[in-house]
């Protein structure tokens, strides 16, 4: 259960604020201090656990402030701007607003932002962001417009995505609210229309962000007193282009719909947001604490002398206007569980004691909860999501799209699909994705025409599924020959039967190359060392060398007298690879598999010869591009290690030896791993030697320093 | 604090023998060892594993197995043939029993501790019921056609599998009819190999046995079906685990862990993991997990490996919350199981034990002798001298070599179990469990001469402690059933021994002796109970020491103040005064203030305590890794000072030095340090044995290649 403690009042005398309310609340540097800004000329820096001011600031009659003072976690100094563009800093030790750096901007400033790990960010009345170092650099500097006329910014916030910043800002323009996100590791600002999902125009009053894995979830209290939820990418397919976002109702009538002031809404955790407003349209204004997830009303607290509707909330607190005084209100959120929603979770402990258990769950503290408030502030403990329990509140979006699968068109079923996989994900997100790919899969054997490549592929990169939630789909694949999907399930799945690994070989070692030419194939794993085939002919055989291999080498056996004829044949083979680029893709991505030797063995015997001839030229190839380095690994993003080539080759070789040595094509090569594997021998045997050598060596010296059985030494004990 | 001349020995060519068996008790927390030699040592692990008790080895009495047996009453049998029972309050051996089998190579006790099983050379399997003072031979289970090398009874007691070569038998325990085998595979990787031995089996309460062979495989064995259920391959040289069930004899599951054997197995008492030791001295830890998080199937499933020894495991225990290791090299290694302890304390380290918790080392101070007790042989050391004179570190050239004066060797087949020399060097005393020795020694120049004093009175047969006085003129002993005897020596022989009057009703054996420098008080400690003083003159109890819960590790009394300093195994110290019977000021300001942190974190037990000559407030005592001089007149060292500062602080001054100064002055220069005394005011003398040299004595481990495998 939530628990909103008694509320105290942060000044003794009220504030010099109109109806508006104070201007901003915001964090300082230190835990449990906050600057409180009225609309006036004043900010207050409060100590909250003493109830009592720290520091007062003013700017001069006449003048105004026109943004909440922030601080520089960065510095520790203050920031506030007066008269839309004179910036101030201070701190501490200043006394006088008057006396301190200023800065006279050539914009209208909008808000500045600062959370904790970055520099604060100034953003404009006209959509223009910079960093504050860079705006102090040069002050008079150029801002431009980034917004339209007659947009008008509504609601902004400024968090870490990933430990990268991102600031989100809402502006509106005849009813129509757009939604910016700009990015600031990749200086991209997106742009999207909300669109509002319920039918008569309603005003959106307030605003609040969380950040998820994948999405920033934001939710909009509108003027009808609903609560809306919208799931915002944190990585957009298309940034450039304005793109749409569809708001879903979380929560009906948290507040009165004919409230027209005094609304705010902040999100507390994954499951929680505090409401701020009154619940009936004669009622008195109250802050209520609503669980999204069950969608119940967790606890509410009355407010008898009216509030402005603003709402702040930092770690345990929630800052709100009662009457004329800034109120507090610290509370506590439980994980939300189903009991806990119903009302009837136990409380065994005293109140007073906090005796939560401390788990670290390793899966949701990574993304979540760093949005809306600030993490480090934040001491609740974030636990893995219970299984949901709750009854679905509308027929569940998966049953619609399986339903659409059995009979739409393809192109309906993608744009379907996308919408789908942007809403947000439940816990049984996977079982879903595989009971979609079965239904497709399902409907393309009935209909032989139908092959949904795109939705698959779209499917299949979700990184949810494994090999046992859509049986069937790399057996389809395999008899569509469609190497780009069987690339990305080998990629994806951690759990392909060996026969199945195998089928994949054969298709990819027997797939005609033009047909590769024309399919779409990841080429990442090989892009880096498949270029400079032509020029790595003597580096290559200096690093044989270096591995105490040498195919020059002849004083072995008769056998190496046919390679001594063509030693150019032999540079040639060895350095040039005898698959295609994308063929070799394609192997790299079997090579990564999982396999068991038992298991693998009896299918790999099925492959033809002049196949298994071919994977061994290109495993040869790949040990040899391996020894150009001293660390005997291959450039690139995800290539094949040295065990796994030589592991593929050990088993290519037990399982095809007998046809194998049939064949002339593949003499020359056998050759030279024989030789190879013969040299490995001698140097493993000299090693071992040498270490025996070594034992006895350090024997005799140990034997030299032991020789002193009895000395007579000085010691100082001191 | 001073500068000393240490005389730095490390010709004391002391070698433990290695451990053949090891045996948990659960009910006292006590762990039995026994060693090649036939030494079995008892060590309290509630006690921060002192080794409480020792039973003396004997030639002739290798010992193949160990267990508890009702309640806590210990059995060993061995290649002799014989089972024996040990006496743990008199420290000797109850009874021996011929078990007319041949040599015995195993031996379990029934889970409820009334039937005692053996394994013998000649295929037998025999039952003896155990009666309150003896052992009764019962019947023999149907004859095998090798030798039983393993035996464990199922939880119920229903059922026993024996390990032999090449196969493993089920019998009946009531009717002691074999009723199922299960071959076990003589192949390893494809070869056929020698025999395959079963080294271990443990029979587990689902009727699932386990074996260790020597292919190198754990291996799973349904006894229902005598099917193999799953065979672990666990080491190169020689263990296999597999894991039977016994009803039908087939084989579960197979583990091959090494190509070398597979020598030893333990389960946990909760049959949720079991540990198996391996010949190239890598420790197995198995556990019982489930195949995937939603399924309730289990499966044991090879999880840590250990090397914490280079040769050989021959045996191992698995204590509730630690694995126990012991074998060829000759340490006992108690490794805790990290998700079974719960608070960080001494329970929580690693421990490797390789010395006695004893002195082997006497030392004659005047005459600047050293006598070190072998197992069968006493050598005799004279120190040599230097008449240079040197800084802090340095090596002093010598003027005269350290002389091997004697060796001593003991007939008989009985390990010696104490020594002494006098002070004077005059004297040297030692005893096996049915022998005493008394020798007094001549001095001419540089020669030697030794006689024994012959006609030893009856009663001393055995000794468990020998102590001269401080003017080599009484000898002190303490023998079993807890007597304590005063002997005047004179020239040529003794007079008229006297008993000191026993404490009424106490059977106890005292361990520790030490008497004081005027020769008036004797303080005798026994393993459990507390320290009692006598006044010699009137051979009375004068006074009890106040019961600590932590056993005695080493005992001493101060000259002139005869206070007695008492160090326990908890690493706490006491000193307590004799003459006004209560502890001391200082002991009660330390006891007050506590320890420093690190002081109480040592993990060997301090085995010698004594004083400097000249100065009354100090006090040296060391354990195996550190020495220590106590300078009671400085302030104690709290848990914020550093307490081991091995180097001068250089260029401070003496005002900071003085600051920072506290009574504990340390050093680990030495180690290990089996004995350390104060020779003079300036002159130290520290026996070290390094553990390489220890090493170089030992079989070559089995050699693992480094390159190519």
């Amino acid at each position: 259960m939530a628990d909103l403690e008694e509320g105290f009042a942060l000044t003794a005398v009220p504030l010099g604020s109109g109806p508006d309310g104070p201007l901003g609340v915001e964090q300082s540097d230190k835990t449990d201090q906050f600057l409180v800004t009225d609309s006036g000329r004043t900010v207050i820096l409060y100590k909250v656990s003493d109830q009592k001011p720290l520091g007062s600031w003013s700017v001069k009659q006449g003048q105004i402030i026109t943004c909440p003072a922030v601080c520089n976690f960065q510095t520790g100094e203050y920031i506030i701007v007066h008269d839309n563009k004179v910036l101030r800093i201070w701190n501490n030790e200043d006394v006088n607003l008057d006396k301190v750096f200023k800065a006279t901007l050539s914009a209208e400033v909008y808000r500045i932002h600062s959370i904790q790990g970055t520099e604060p960010l100034v953003l404009f009345k006209e959509g223009a962001v910079r960093g504050l170092e860079a705006l102090l650099a040069e002050p008079q500097q150029k801002i431009e417009t980034v917004i339209s006329d007659e947009e008008v910014i509504k609601w902004t916030k400024f968090f870490m995505v990933f430990r990268h910043p991102v600031l989100i800002f809402i502006t509106e323009k005849h009813g129509n609210y757009f939604v910016y996100v700009q990015k600031f590791n990749s200086r991209i600002l997106s742009k999207y229309t909300l669109l509002l999902g319920q039918e008569e125009k309603c005003v959106i009053q307030s605003f609040s962000t969380s950040v998820g894995r994948k999405f920033i979830s934001l939710m909009s209290l509108s003027s009808d007193g609903c609560v809306y939820e919208t799931l915002i990418p944190i990585h957009p397919s298309e940034p450039e282009k304005n793109q749409r976002l569809v708001q879903s109702q979380l929560l009906k009538s948290v507040v009165s719909g004919s409230a027209r002031n005094g609304v705010a809404l902040a999100i507390l955790d994954q499951d929680h947001i505090a409401v701020l407003g009154a619940p009936l349209p004669a009622s008195k204004e109250c802050l209520s604490v609503w669980n999204t997830k069950f969608q119940t009303l967790q606890t509410s607290k009355e407010l008898p002398q009216g509030t402005s509707g603003q709402l702040w909330y930092y770690g345990e607190n929630l800052f709100m206007l009662h009457g004329k005084f800034l109120t507090v209100v610290p509370f506590k959120c439980e994980v939300s569980s189903l009991a806990g929603a119903l009302g009837k979770l136990k409380h065994s402990q005293d109140p007073g004691i906090h005796a939560t258990p401390h788990f670290v769950n390793w899966e949701t503290s990574q993304g979540c909860g760093l949005g809306s408030q600030n993490s480090e502030q934040s001491k609740r403990i974030l636990r893995r999501r219970k299984v949901e329990v709750s009854v679905q509140p509308e027929v569940p979006a998966s049953t619609q799209l399986l339903a659409t699968i059995q009979k739409d068109s393809e192109k309906h079923i993608e744009v379907e699909l996308r919408k789908f996989l942007a809403t947000k994900r439940t816990p049984d997100f996977h079982t879903i994705i595989g009971d979609v790919i079965i239904g497709l899969l399902g409907r393309c054997k009935a209909e032989p025409s139908f092959y949904p490549r795109n939705c698959l592929m779209q499917l299949v990169q979700t990184h949810v599924l494994s090999y046992s939630l859509c049986p069937g789909l790399m057996e389809f694949a395999l008899e569509k020959t469609d190497v780009q999907i069987l690339q990305l399930c080998l990629q994806q799945f951690p759990d392909i039967p060996e026969s199945v690994t195998c089928a994949c070989l054969k298709v990819f070692l027997s797939i005609g190359d033009d047909t590769l030419q024309d399919t779409d194939i990841n080429m990442e794993s090989v892009s880096d060392y498949m270029d400079p085939v032509q020029d790595g002919e003597m580096e290559g055989q200096t690093a044989f060398l270096q591995n105490g291999f040498s195919p020059e080498e002849d004083n072995c056996d008769s056998c190496a007298q046919k390679l001594k004829e063509k030693p150019q044949a032999t540079a040639d083979e060895s350095t040039s690879c005898p698959v295609t680029t994308k063929r070799a893709a394609l192997l790299n991505a079997v090579l990564h598999s999982a396999y068991s030797e038992t298991f693998l063995l009896p299918h790999l015997k099925d492959i033809p010869a002049q196949h298994s001839t071919l994977f061994l030229q290109y495993l040869y190839f790949l040990y040899l591009k391996c020894s150009e380095n001293a660390t005997m690994t291959l450039p690139g993003t995800h290539p094949p290690t040295l065990s796994q080539i030589m592991d593929w080759i050990c088993l290519l070789l037990d399982a095809n030896f007998t046809v194998v040595v049939m064949i002339p094509e593949a003499k020359r090569l056998l050759l030279s791993l024989y030789k190879f594997v013969k040299s490995q021998i001698s140097i493993c045997s000299e090693l071992n030697k040498i270490e025996v050598s070594f034992r006895e060596l350090q024997k005799l010296n140990q034997e030299k320093n032991n020789r002193e059985l009895y000395s007579i030494e000085v010691l100082e004990l001191f | 604090m001073g500068e000393f001349n240490v005389h730095r020995v490390r010709f004391f060519n002391y070698v433990p023998s290695g451990i053949r068996c090891v045996a948990y008790n659960n009910q006292s927390n006590r762990l039995a060892v026994s060693r090649t030699d036939g030494t079995v040592e008892i060590y309290n692990l509630s006690a921060n594993y002192f080794q409480e008790k020792f039973f003396p080895g004997h030639e002739s009495r290798a010992t193949e197995a160990l267990c508890w047996a009702k309640g806590q009453r210990l059995f060993s049998a061995g290649l002799n043939g014989e089972i024996i029972e040990y006496d743990l309050q008199a420290l000797t051996i109850k009874y021996a029993v011929d078990a007319f089998g041949g040599p015995i190579w195993s031996m379990a006790a029934s889970p409820s501790g009334s039937q005692l099983l053996v394994g013998c050379e000649d295929g037998s399997v025999k039952l003896f019921q155990i009666t309150p003072d003896k052992i009764q031979f019962e019947r023999n289970f149907d004859r095998q056609k090798s030798r039983i090398l393993s035996l464990s009874w199922h939880p119920a007691g229903t059922h026993v599998a024996a390990g032999s070569i090449d196969y493993i038998s089920v019998f009946d325990s009531k009717s002691g009819s074999a009723i199922g085998k299960m071959l076990v595979d003589r192949q390893y990787m494809g070869v056929s190999k020698r025999k395959c031995i079963i080294w271990g089996v443990a029979f587990l309460s689902d009727g699932t046995v386990i074996s260790v062979d020597s292919a190198g495989k754990v291996q799973i064995w349904d006894s229902a079906t005598g099917t193999l259920m799953k065979n672990h391959l666990v080491s190169n040289a020689d263990v296999k685990v597999q894991i039977w069930d016994s009803a039908t004899g087939t084989l579960m599951k197979n583990h091959l862990v090494s190509n070398a054997d597979v020598q030893s197995i333990a389960v946990s008492p909760q049959e949720d993991s079991f540990v198996v030791g391996t010949a190239e001295g890598t420790v197995f830890h198995f556990q019982l997990v489930s195949v995937t998080s939603s399924s309730s199937e289990k499966q044991w499933v090879r999880t840590k490996p250990f090397q914490h020894h280079t040769h050989g495991v021959r045996a191992v225990a698995h204590s509730p919350t630690a694995l126990i290791s012991g074998g060829t090299d000759t340490h006992l290694v108690i490794r805790p199981l990290m998700e079974k302890v719960e608070v960080k304390n001494y329970d929580a380290a690693l421990r490797k034990i390789t010395f006695p918790h004893r002195r082997l080392v006497s030392c004659a101070k005047k005459k600047q002798l050293l006598l070190f007790q072998f197992a069968h042989h006493l050598e005799l050391w004279r120190l040599g001298s230097t008449v240079a004179t040197g800084k802090n570190g340095d090596t002093l050239p010598l003027s005269k070599n350290a002389d091997h004066l004697l060796h001593l060797k003991t007939k008989g087949p009985e390990n010696i179990i104490c020594s002494c020399i006098s002070p004077c060097g005059g004297w040297i005393a030692c005893s096996t469990a049915s022998r005493f020795f008394l020798y007094r020694l001549n001095y001419e120049h540089d020669n030697i001469s030794l006689q024994r004093v012959s006609k030893m009175p009856v009663f001393l047969r055995s000794a468990l402690q020998i102590l001269f006085s401080e003017d080599s003129t009484k000898l002190f002993v303490a023998s079993n059933q807890g007597s304590l005897r005063v002997i005047r020596l004179q020239e040529g022989g003794f007079t008229h021994p006297r008993a000191f009057q026993p404490q009424s009703g106490t059977v106890q054996s005292m361990c520790l002796l030490a008497v004081s420098p005027d020769g008036n008080w004797l303080a005798a400690s026994g393993s459990s109970a507390g320290v009692h003083v006598y006044n010699v003159k009137q051979l009375k109890l004068h006074c009890t020491v106040p019961a600590y819960n932590f056993p005695v590790t080493a005992l001493a009394i101060a000259p002139n103040t005869n206070n007695l300093v008492i160090a326990h195994s908890d690493q706490q110290v006491f000193e307590y005064s004799i003459p006004d019977k209560q502890y001391t000021e200082w002991s009660r300001t330390v006891q007050k203030q506590g320890f420093h942190h690190l002081w109480l974190q040592r993990d060997t037990p301090i085995t010698h305590i004594s004083f400097h000559p000249k100065r009354p407030m100090h006090i040296l005592l060391h354990d195996t890794y550190m020495f220590c001089l106590i300078d009671k007149s400085l302030p104690l060292p709290n848990d914020k000072t550093l307490l081991y500062n091995p180097l001068p602080p250089t260029n401070e001054s003496d005002v900071i030095r003085r600051r920072t100064a506290h009574a504990f002055k340390i050093s680990k220069k030495y180690k290990p340090l089996l004995f350390v005394d104060l020779l003079d005011e300036k002159t130290l003398v520290a026996v070290e044995r390094p553990l390489d040299d220890i090493v170089a004595q030992l079989p070559p481990p089995i050699k693992k290649k480094k390159f190519g495998t």
